[in-house]
């Protein structure tokens, strides 16, 4: 188990490198960034970039020093604010958008999952057509179609909840319905297909053979395989729910990392946008690894590798 | 009601698959019984009929597209056609077992050894579950499996073939229930495992009493372990009776083709002998004996009128009906062999 | 005994007739069986034909603005109603909709191109070069296409060409891999091997024998790929990082339409509506050929 940790975490290494390289290079190419001879910045932020990236450097220095502030997860001075550290802007942001992600997923996986294993129970009759209709229309609306709408109809008209903001527990559901329910009703499909191919399998009936109630011939016998295309699809989930999050948080005004994501890409804040696509990459790897280690305990084949 | 001497008697049993390109009657019209701690063989070619019998007993058919038509199978005085779920339920994996023809796809992949065995006991509440686990290790040790405790936390896809099949068996068998019903369980084995698999089953089933039904298109299986043989052709029985007497005295050309067909030793360079034409299609109504088309006894009249399963020797019955008439002696194949 | 009419039965009386199909024949019925995906077809082409010659045929013009009127529900004058700047939604709705469909063709058809021949020349060469270029591969897919993408839009502008380009670049990666896949499992197959025995050149083995056994899983793939660079071209104008006015799309009118939603609902409804209603025909029809091609398939 843990040479397997370790093995998944070695991979891990060429992909973080080769994702800093890159952005390293992207940094130095484009036109207005903190390597051009542009300069269009305050005086006060061109002194901490020239501090940290060494700008009058040859270019191998410049790439280790660069490696060596990632490495030390320093991901170096705002572009645009003044004394303000990306780090310190993610540090602020992204507890809010880790709120945000988790009510998503909860949405998500409850709806989904319910949704999915009823269309499977009975397929091709009403109790499938109907769940699968919807997750069908769940995967054609866009989110910002959604969230737009969701806002229209239960803000506006019916006052039910504040437009935007972030304050109390009302203001989370809306922003968690849109951004959890287009997952909702991948995961539903996903479950549903799931469950379909085990439920065909010869153990199910077997399990029937022995006298299983439907109950427990789903819950015990079918599940556990059932789910596993979901679990595989968690990582790039997650992975949506983050990119989705620019989205929702510039909906509904939520001050999170995404928002200040996309405020930096307009803003042509070029170390915040690289830092958090960095960050965004450290924590995606990280969680892939989890995933893998769940996909690993539910499926018995893959532990004797 | 059953007889006192049977335990399952299964009368005019009609089983139906409505696909797009029909209705296929794969069991059409099926009556027999079972006596306590026999072992009845159901013979015949793939697509006669003979696994969709059987599971039709435990309604395991899929319900699309799969049908139960008509008839009953009275087991203990129960109709185990039309009873209701729930006592279905009861039955199955307690009074009445069953094996299946894959080992490999047959047991569930995720979970361990142990707990798939133990499951029938827990699920009809015969032991508390801390008895289970011993009960679960006695059961793999019968069926021959060594080291049994620690194999009871292994998963199915560390077993071979036949390990998995042991396993089945022990399954099937832990609740000790009064009938097994076996479907080509030694089909998808190596022929030495066969031979081993076959004897466990025997042996399990002399020790117990258990009735099995065994469903098998290979006629060597029969041969050695049987005690009564039903002969299925396109979805219908067309010969029964004692192993013996249907060996040495077939009444059914179709039983005869078959023996003919195995090819014996010394006939070794000669060409395999086959019956010429194929099983007929099923989706279509079949007028008269199904078996005619391909018979070289067959005249109009067999397609002509209905034929029916009728006794002509001691417990020995035949749907021919030019045997019926007395018309036809048909001779054993295998007097050929006994002559040489 | 044997009356004309009715003599014993004859083998040959029972010939099954076998109608004779190949694997497209078979497709094809299958999938025209599907109603959904003929829908979604159907839905699909009208739209298509709207987006290229509605503006040409329809009177009004995307781009004339009538200041005093404002923005007007639907009437019977503007179908669909007008925006805040008096222009015409209905005409403004058919030419982002040349737009959208434009860079989703083009974008898959860049991926499409690039992850065929990468696909097929890793796969068809093994070995090392497989393990590394799939590697790279690897890489790439790590993070979020979206992310990549709007990194490349930050640093090197916004222009239209590049918007193409990026979203293209990021797509090829999973076509990469189904052929990929597609290509070792066709590699073990005993008819490459005869055709290897019988002397045929790789180049004709690849193009002749390969591409189209794989074509199936490409097909489907590509249908299901149009959708979400659709998607992800609405995603990026939303934000304003796509494509930019003067120039409309789908996702800009989005755009739009939520900043006016409580006055003007309608900004916000048709557009999205038009484009859910390509997602949706788009998705079917993938499924439908999915099924149609592959009905083994279950998965996603």
């Amino acid at each position: 188990m843990f040479r397997f940790i370790a093995i998944r975490l070695l991979q891990a290494i060429p992909v973080l490198l080769a994702v800093a390289t890159l952005t390293f290079f992207m940094l130095k190419l484009a036109p207005g960034g903190p390597f051009s001879a542009e300069k269009n910045t305050t005086p006060e932020i061109q002194k901490h970039l020239e501090a940290h990236y060494g700008l009058n450097k040859p270019l191998f220095t410049q790439y280790l020093t660069y490696l060596g502030h990632i490495a030390r997860g320093d991901l170096g001075p705002s572009f645009k604010y003044p004394n303000r550290t990306v780090n310190e802007l993610i540090g602020q942001a992204f507890p809010v958008s880790a709120e945000l992600g988790f009510w998503s997923l909860l949405v998500a996986l409850s709806l989904g999952l319910s949704a999915g294993i009823v269309a499977s129970l009975r397929p091709n009759t009403l109790t499938d057509y109907i769940p699968s209709g919807v997750a069908m229309i769940g995967i054609c609306i866009p989110i910002f179609v959604l969230g737009p709408l969701l806002v229209l109809i239960f803000a506006l008209k019916l006052h039910w909840v504040r437009v935007s903001g972030w304050d109390d527990w009302l203001d989370r559901i809306l922003p968690a319905l849109t951004l959890g329910g287009f997952y909702a009703a991948y995961i539903a499909r996903l479950t549903r297909g799931g469950m379909l191919e085990i439920l065909s399998q010869d153990f199910i009936r077997t399990a029937r053979a022995k006298g299983a109630s439907p109950v427990r011939v789903v819950l015990r016998h079918a599940l556990r395989g059932g789910l596993i295309p979901v679990v595989s699809y968690l990582g790039p989930t997650v992975a949506g729910l983050l990119t989705g999050s620019f989205v929702v948080e510039t909906i509904f005004q939520i001050p999170g990392l995404g928002r200040y994501f996309v405020t930096a890409a307009f803003n042509r804040d070029y170390t915040m946008v690289v830092g958090t696509v960095l960050f965004y990459a450290g924590f995606i790897v990280l969680f892939n690894l989890l995933v893998d280690l769940v996909l690993i305990r539910m499926n018995p084949k893959l532990r004797f590798e | 009601m059953n007889a006192p001497n049977e335990i399952l008697r299964v009368e005019n049993l009609r089983t139906s698959f409505h696909t797009r390109e029909g209705v296929v009657r794969a069991v059409d019209g099926v009556s027999f019984t079972v006596r306590p701690g026999e072992s009845l063989g159901v013979v015949g070619e793939s697509g006669s009929g003979k696994s969709v019998a059987c599971y039709s007993l435990l309604r395991l058919i899929p319900e699309p597209p799969g049908r139960i038509e008509s008839g009953c199978a009275l087991f203990h005085g129960l109709d185990l056609l039309h009873c209701r779920e729930d006592e279905l339920r009861r039955i199955r994996g307690d009074r009445i077992s069953m094996i299946f023809q894959d080992p490999m796809t047959s047991l569930n992949p995720y979970l361990r050894i142990g707990d798939q065995v133990i499951e029938p006991l827990l699920i009809h509440g015969k032991v508390r579950p801390n008895e289970a686990f011993d009960l679960g290790v006695t059961a793999l040790r019968e069926v021959g499996i060594q080291d049994a405790a620690r194999r009871m936390r292994s998963y199915p896809h560390e077993f071979s073939g036949g390990m998995r099949q042991r396993v089945m068996i022990a399954l099937a068998l832990i609740t000790k229930p009064d009938l097994l019903l076996a479907d080509e369980p030694t089909t998808a084995l190596d022929v030495t495992v066969q031979a081993q698999i076959l004897e466990l089953i025997g042996q399990m089933q002399k020790e117990r009493g258990t009735a099995v039904i065994l469903v098998t298109h290979d006629i060597g299986v029969v041969a050695a372990f049987c005690d009564r043989l039903l002969v299925m052709y396109a979805g219908r029985i067309l010969e029964s009776g004692p192993t013996s007497e249907l060996f040495y005295r077939p009444k059914h050309p179709y039983n005869q083709a078959l023996q003919r067909s195995i090819p014996a030793l010394h006939e070794r360079g000669s060409e395999l002998r086959t019956i010429p034409g194929a099983p007929p299609d099923v989706t279509q109504p079949i007028r008269g004996c199904p078996f005619a088309p391909r018979c070289e006894f067959a005249l109009e009249k067999c397609i002509a009128s209905e034929i029916s399963l009728q006794e002509v020797a001691p417990e020995h019955a035949t749907a021919c009906l030019r045997v019926q008439l007395g018309e036809i002696e048909l001779e054993p194949a295998l007097a050929r062999v006994a002559a040489e | 005994m044997n009356s004309p009419n009715e003599k014993p039965m004859r083998v040959e009386d029972q010939a099954i007739v076998e109608k004779r199909s190949s694997l497209w024949r078979d497709a094809w019925h299958r999938l025209a069986r599907n109603r959904l995906a003929l829908f979604g077809a159907i839905v699909l082409a009208l739209l298509t034909l709207a987006s290229i010659f509605g503006p040409a045929l329809f009177g009004q013009s995307y781009f004339a603005q009538d200041l005093p009127l404002g923005a007007t529900p639907p009437s019977a004058q503007h179908w669909l109603g007008t925006d805040t700047l008096g222009r015409d939604l209905l005409a403004r709705l058919l030419y982002g909709g040349r737009i959208s469909l434009a860079v989703g063709l083009c974008a898959t058809g860049v991926a499409l191109t690039i992850g065929v021949l990468y696909g097929t020349v890793s796969g068809f060469l093994g070995g090392k070069v497989d393990a590394v270029m799939m590697r790279i591969v690897d890489v790439i897919f790590a993070l979020p296409f979206t992310v990549f993408v709007i990194l490349l839009m930050v640093l090197f502008g916004r222009r239209f060409v590049l918007l193409f380009a990026a979203i293209g670049a990021v797509q090829w990666l999973t076509m990469a891999r189904i052929v990929r896949g597609q290509v070792l499992s066709l590699r073990r197959m005993e008819f490459i091997e005869a055709a290897e025995a019988l002397g045929l050149s790789k180049t004709r083995i690849i193009f002749r024998h390969m591409i189209p056994n794989a074509l199936g899983p490409i097909i489907v793939y590509a249908t299901l790929t149009v959708p979400s660079v659709m998607l992800l071209e609405a995603f990026l104008s939303f934000l304003g990082l796509g494509v930019q006015p003067p120039m409309s799309s789908w996702g800009v009118l989005i755009k739009e339409g939520a900043e006016t939603m409580e006055e003007f609902p309608w900004l916000l409804i048709y557009p999205g509506l038009a484009l859910a209603l390509t997602l949706f025909s788009l998705n079917f029809l993938g499924d439908g050929l999915r099924d149609a091609l592959d009905p083994q398939a279950a998965k996603d």
